[in-house]
């Protein structure tokens, strides 16, 4: 393990930022807490954590596939993309750490997404553990420890101190680009933050969620649960929700005329929005009591049952802040588990 | 390097062909003449014109074409109303093949085969038609009972009956929904014909057509002693990325683009009914 003094943050910032691209936690002009490309003079949110999730730097909201030109009958195609520059983000908590092997399970697996995967490969996590986790916090409950975070590497600040160890070969790469501004250090102070944070985290009110029977053999019961009527009665489909989820993942391919050519690119979509399933033919999902159902039916039942039982969910929060009817996963959960126990 | 499953390969349309008033069918090969890619009955591919859509449809020729590769395609939507607008020489572009395919090869070896479609779906079967046709030795007798609205709306009609009906071990028994006056054959829906004929349980199941037909259909295959284990379908749903990641045809734990499109009934039971 290795230390800095907290105040000489900014210079062990600015030696990152001089050998690659750097992104920090930090307010914009709004007071809003984003990722952001770190310049002298910025400094870290205070907020426990960013408002939108860290996903984009490895599935952006938008992100162009394929150029054509069209010339009369004839088509050309063009691989639009240039090599990515290397890239650390600092300061990811521990949810939006874990939700990385989340979306890699989606996205490397076969056949392997190149363009998530060629981000992945040029992006370094040093993530930074929460000293107050908050009460929408339930990142226990998926296995997450907010005091030991993933990451390529992984940071505590704990008095006057930042603490970091290596966990990959990529941490330790950056590490030992930032040797000189560290030195090595025992991990008792470290140790003891963790004590002290595990405990605030087991008060939290939504600590240990049980999701006992959320698995694939009740698959059908918990679909056909009359709960889900009720529970998407007051929901707008306004797919804010899934729009701040760190592993949502579900995408849209559309054209656009440059008025030079064409450009296809992929976005964000959700499957709360009535047209995400529609086809000339019909729509299989006509009301958002079925759009509703999907999007908590995937996370906890569907994907654990094709990923050995890995929810996806990191229980970050931002969904039960940022829904304007107060609906969430953890109600939906509550609600359901009387199905299934 | 590493297969790019989003970046599309370029067709040529070489021939389309008038099969109905809605549905046309159009042939397909590479820049170079060729084939864009091998595939098995039952397996899609992602079509585009660039700027209008991009869609999956079947593969209606069978793998046993060294050609070309064609698809039946009903206008029914924005990218299927400009496919059907197109002349030929039109370059438009492919990727693929997705999804599994039918169990030509292993549960469908040796077996008597019938094949009941309605309408366009007929398109994702013949490919399995042509393919046991081809390799006749390999499968036991096939019937085939497939029905349409009327005898106008009967997709490959020509091919029917100067081949399919012309083969050795193959019964073709058509039908259309009314009454016609050039048309002397069955008149009726498919799965009170499917009924009528009473096939011999022997048979193993494909069945493709609009939802009603199937539901009934399978319904009467099972008051005659069918088992869901022997019936076979191939589904449709909106998608996009074609390779299980967008998430748009996700049915319970499985996608119909990866998982699929071809499914069993008994493995459609197990998953919610959403389709």
């Amino acid at each position: 393990m290795r230390k800095l003094p907290i105040d000489q943050l900014s210079a062990l910032f600015q030696a990152i930022a001089e050998k690659e691209a750097l992104y920090i936690p930090a307010d914009d002009s709004s007071g809003q807490a984003r990722f952001q490309r770190w310049h002298e003079g910025m400094e870290m949110t205070q907020a426990l954590n960013t408002v939108r999730s860290a996903k984009d730097f490895f599935f952006p909201q938008t992100e162009n596939l394929v150029d054509f030109k069209l010339k009369g009958k004839e088509i050309e195609v063009i691989d639009p993309r240039t090599e990515h520059e290397d890239f650390v983000v600092f300061g990811v908590r521990g949810c939006d750490a874990r939700s990385f092997t989340i979306l890699d399970k989606v996205f490397l697996a076969e056949p392997v997404d190149t363009y998530y995967k060629s981000r992945r490969e040029h992006g370094t996590i040093v993530s930074l553990a929460c000293t107050h986790p908050e009460e929408t916090c339930f990142c226990s409950t998926f296995g997450i420890d907010p005091a030991a975070p993933e990451g390529d590497a992984r940071g505590w600040i704990e008095g006057d101190s930042l603490y970091l160890e290596a966990l990959t070969e990529k941490g330790e790469k950056f590490l030992a680009a930032v040797a000189d501004k560290t030195s090595e250090c025992g991990d008792e102070a470290v140790r003891a933050q963790q004590e002290k944070t595990r405990d605030i985290a087991k008060k939290l009110p939504l600590h240990e969620l049980n999701l006992t029977g959320f698995n694939g053999e009740n698959m059908l019961k918990l679909f056909d649960s009359k709960k889900w009527g009720e529970l998407s009665q007051a929901c707008l489909g306004c797919g804010t929700c899934t729009f701040v989820c760190p592993t949502c993942q579900c995408y849209d391919i559309r054209d656009f005329n440059t008025g030079s050519g064409i450009t296809r690119f992929r976005c964000w979509d959700s499957c709360m929005y009535s047209d995400f399933t529609k086809m000339a033919s019909g729509n299989p999902r006509l009301t958002q009591l079925e759009r509703f159902r999907q999007r908590f039916m995937h996370k906890l039942v569907y994907f654990p049952a094709n990923n050995e039982g890995e929810y996806g969910c990191v229980g970050c929060g931002r969904c039960l802040a940022k829904c304007p009817i107060s609906m969430n996963i953890v109600k939906v959960a509550k609600a359901l588990a009387e199905e299934v126990r | 390097m590493m297969q790019e499953t989003l970046i599309p390969k370029i067709g040529v349309v070489t021939d389309i062909r008038i099969d109905t008033p809605d549905i046309k069918t159009f042939r397909v090969v590479g820049l170079d003449g060729k084939k864009v890619f091998e595939h098995m009955p039952g397996q899609c591919a992602m079509l585009s014109i660039p700027g209008v859509g991009e869609a999956m449809f079947s593969i209606t020729s069978s793998p046993t074409n060294t050609e070309y590769m064609e698809f039946s395609i009903k206008k029914c939507g924005c990218l299927t109303t400009w496919l059907h607008a197109m002349d030929v020489g039109q370059q438009i572009t492919i990727r693929g093949p997705y999804g599994k395919h039918f169990p030509v090869e292993d549960e469908f070896k040796g077996k008597d085969l019938m094949v009941v479609a309605g309408g366009v779906g007929l398109a994702p079967v013949r490919s399995v038609i042509n393919y046991v046709r081809a390799k006749r030795q390999d499968y036991g007798k096939v019937m085939i009972v497939y029905g349409s609205r009327s005898k106008e709306d009967l997709l490959d009609y020509n091919e029917i009956l100067s081949e399919w009906m012309q083969d050795d071990g193959v019964e073709v028994h058509l039908t259309i929904d009314r009454p016609q006056d050039d048309w002397d054959g069955h008149v009726g829906f498919v799965p009170n014909y499917v009924k009528e004929l009473n096939p011999s349980k022997d048979y193993t199941v494909i069945m493709c057509g609009p939802p009603i037909m199937i539901k009934f259909t399978l319904a009467n295959l099972k008051e005659m002693g069918f088992a869901e284990t022997q019936v076979y379908t191939t589904m449709e749903l909106r998608m996009k990325c074609g390779v299980g990641k967008c998430g748009r045809c996700n049915i319970g734990s499985k996608y119909v683009c990866k998982d699929g499109p071809v499914f069993r009934f008994d493995q459609l039971d197990a998953l919610p009914n959403e389709y």
